[in-house]
């Protein structure tokens, strides 16, 4: 039991995919504009995350080693289409703001990395859990950066302003702000890091 | 065709819209493969080829398969299959046919398929050049050039960062930013600088 709870955890934390192994970057920038953004492309990635973990550690012994990574990519991506078309019946709005970065969830390098690296040699209960773990950790790291980009950006979280009286920098919810807030985050965990260490 | 589209569609891919520094596609190679300018142009040569044959591989497919059979919602697994695939073949016919570009080119060729950029450009350019399933005119020359000028975007931003990246190993990083943290910080200033272009109207 302490093991599978050690499985969900990791994810989080001690290896969270974003500030930790640093997958996953190109829509932890992209969609990090606002929180609403982030926590739905959060969702949809621990959905995906889940439930082809779940599929995959199902597979793993049928599935020959050779052609395993074209396998993989399928059972992603047919994950991936039925979050776009759940989302855009449900959700219009969020799926029109996401845009792109909804089927392009497909190639983001957690997904087929938790497949390759712990889904197809583990059984199902911790893959789930695993990934559980890493899509929160994911959504956990991309609100974070979101939060982050959307208070400066904008003077506002979820859209409610903050402090009226607060002069937005908008370079923040710009391109550059997304590089910067990341590159400063990664730079504060590997600090907190090796602080720890010592 | 008209010239205006073609130039808008050139500066808006390798400037304005560069898929890198202000769309965020493609990070992980441009991060990983930066640290040397050499790797970087073997990476950025891989990466035009990759896309703009992708993008006519694609373009084919959606247009004569996915339309007609009324598949349009399978595009995302059917790209992604098809990029694979194809980086597969060309990975093989060039070991076979040129063992030296295979040296240069072949441990990149596998990253390029889960570059994002690569599927990026395909749904990019589906999503500009079809309305309702159906095709603009000139959409298959004017994919094929927006796929090429994606390319040239990705390796002009990749081949400027390795440059500034090798002088940057002389230079005295504080400890926790070396590394990836100090590479983003230089993203975002070039993602500033190439942010100027946006003021280009035509």
């Amino acid at each position: 039991m302490k093991g599978l709870l050690k499985e969900f955890s990791k994810g989080i934390f001690r290896e969270n995919p974003i500030f930790v192994i640093a997958l996953g970057l190109c829509p932890a920038l992209a969609v990090s504009v606002s929180l609403e953004n982030a926590l739905g492309m959060g969702l949809a990635a621990t959905f995906v995350l889940v439930c082809s973990n779940f599929i995959i550690s199902g597979i793993r012994d049928i599935v020959p080693s050779q052609i395993r990574i074209p396998c993989f990519i399928v059972v992603i991506a047919s994950f991936v289409t039925i979050v776009e078309l759940l989302m855009a019946a449900f959700s219009p709005q969020l799926a029109k703001q996401l845009g792109i970065f909804v089927p392009l969830i497909v190639v983001n390098c957690i997904i087929l990395g938790r497949a390759e690296s712990f889904a197809s040699k583990n059984r199902i209960l911790p893959s789930i859990l695993d990934g559980l773990g890493m899509g929160l950790g994911f959504t956990l790291a991309l609100s974070f950066v979101a939060v982050i980009r959307e208070l400066f950006g904008s003077g506002e979280i979820l859209g409610f302003a903050v402090n009226k009286a607060y002069l937005p920098a908008t370079i923040m919810i710009l391109p550059p702000g997304a590089l910067l807030t990341l590159g400063m985050l990664i730079g504060l965990t590997n600090l907190i890091k090796s602080r720890s260490r010592k | 065709m008209d010239l205006k589209i073609v130039l808008s569609i050139i500066i808006s891919m390798v400037f304005i819209n560069n898929f890198v520094l202000s769309k965020f596609l493609g990070l992980c190679p441009f991060l990983g493969v930066s640290r040397q300018i050499k790797p970087a142009i073997s990476m950025g040569l891989a990466v035009i080829f990759v896309m703009t044959l992708s993008g006519l591989l694609t373009w084919l497919v959606y247009r004569y398969i996915l339309v007609p059979l009324d598949l349009v919602y399978l595009r995302t697994i059917v790209f992604i299959l098809v990029i694979a695939s194809f980086v597969q073949l060309v990975e093989m016919v060039i070991l076979k046919k040129s063992p030296v570009l295979y040296r240069a080119l072949g441990i990149y060729l596998p990253l390029i398929t889960t570059n994002c950029a690569v599927l990026g450009v395909t749904v990019l350019n589906i999503n500009t050049f079809f309305i309702n399933g159906k095709a603009e005119p000139a959409s298959f020359a004017l994919s094929l050039l927006q796929s090429f000028f994606a390319g040239i975007g990705f390796s002009l931003a990749l081949i400027l960062m390795s440059g500034i990246r090798e002088r940057l190993d002389l230079a005295d990083v504080p400890h926790s930013l070396s590394g990836i943290p100090i590479a983003f910080i230089i993203a975002s200033l070039m993602s500033l600088a190439f942010m100027g272009f946006n003021g280009f109207r035509f």
